[in-house]
């Protein structure tokens, strides 16, 4: 029997938060945690909230903190995270929660609005569109796929202790997508942005980010990128 | 862009950089140091290499690149930690004060090391 424990919380009746504890027949199967959630809300308890959509690790709506690691609820197997029968589910530490499984990403996405993930470009537009070498478009991979699940700021100190000024490694890795996509023109201004204490350097290296991102990427390997970016501007 | 008046720069990117310039002159100096110490010196000859002009520059060096140092990280874990959100409303208050004696500390501890320098 799988021990399942789910962090409960619905401001409109409980004073605190607490832990709800499920007994869960996985029939010897290596399902999915998102599967357990399902069966759960199914045929124990209807009223465990949380987020999902895809369930297959694309849509990103479902990072949870699971057995005390960030990841994709959809895509952590059974096999892969419980020891001794024990599944603890929680939310993603940092943010506030809404209800249940559910936080307020309004600071995750705020971070990422700073940035300004979008293309910047001020000469005229070609007829068709604006191509780039094979060599070039490669810079993007690795950058490219993040899907905004927010797994990797939540497991970030420095984005726990300052949420609303550190851009976190998720904002950073789309900072660097478009500060290395060869056809974006506002490389200064974008840098420019970025040389104050919070938004880049709070980032002290501790590389949480990189252990939990589900998609296998490495905000600070752009981060470094950055910094050196901003080095090589200023020296 | 967000400045921030109490840190060292107002840039990041000249923190980041006079922590880790700061870090090597510390780090050669103390290596300098021990190297003396463990080639075994007396009294004499550890005040008379003190008198120096260059030991002098160079301890100076070193005491100032300590207080920058130590600037910089204790800047960066005050505004990590002694927050309005980590401790509520007066949050600010516990902040200033602490950054408030960390500088006099330093200060004091630099003219210090001046006096016994060349005093
Ligand atoms: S970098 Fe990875 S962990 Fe972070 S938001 Fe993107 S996909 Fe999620
Ligand atoms: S490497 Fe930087 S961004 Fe990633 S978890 Fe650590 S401090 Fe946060």
């Amino acid at each position: 029997m799988l021990q399942v424990s789910i962090y409960r919380y619905n401001p409109e009746v409980d004073n605190a938060p607490h832990m709800q504890e499920f007994e869960f027949d996985t029939e010897g199967k290596d399902l999915m945690v998102l599967d357990v959630l399902e069966a759960i809300k199914a045929g124990h308890d209807s009223s465990v909230t949380y987020r999902r959509s895809c369930r297959e690790g694309v849509c990103g709506s479902d990072g949870l903190n699971i057995n005390g690691k960030n990841g994709l609820a959809c895509i952590t197997p059974l096999s892969e995270t419980v020891k001794n029968d024990k599944l603890v589910v929680r939310p993603l530490p940092g943010l506030p929660v809404i209800r249940d499984l559910v936080v307020d990403m309004s600071l995750f996405y705020a971070q990422y609005e700073k940035i300004q993930p979008f293309l910047k470009n001020n000469s005229p537009a070609p007829a068709i569109e604006r191509l780039q070498s094979p060599e070039d478009r490669s810079q993007l991979d690795g950058l490219y796929e993040c899907i905004l699940c927010a797994c990797c700021s939540t497991s970030c100190p420095s984005f726990w202790w300052n949420p609303d000024r550190f851009i976190g490694p998720a904002g950073l890795l789309q900072a660097y997508r478009f500060l290395a996509d060869t056809r974006d023109t506002a490389t200064d201004e974008r840098l420019s942005k970025l040389d104050d204490p919070f938004s880049v350097f709070r980032c002290h290296g501790i590389q949480n980010c990189v252990n939990v991102c589900p998609k296998g990427l490495n905000p600070t390997k752009a981060i470094g990128h950055i910094r050196t970016m901003l080095l090589n501007r200023a020296t | 862009m967000v400045t921030q008046v109490t840190s060292f720069s107002r840039s990041g990117l000249s923190d980041w950089l006079i922590q880790r310039l700061t870090s090597v002159i510390l780090l050669a100096y103390f290596i300098c140091l021990a190297g003396i110490l463990l080639g075994g010196v007396d009294y004499s000859a550890w005040k008379a290499m003190h008198d120096t002009t260059a030991m002098r520059i160079f301890t100076l060096l070193a005491a100032m690149s300590l207080a920058a140092h130590a600037w910089i990280g204790l800047w960066a874990v005050y505004t990590d930690y002694l927050t309005e959100r980590m401790l509520g409303p007066r949050g600010h208050v516990i902040r200033r004060f602490c950054q408030l004696g960390t500088v006099l500390a330093l200060v004091i501890y630099l003219l210090w090391v001046i006096q016994i320098l060349w005093g």
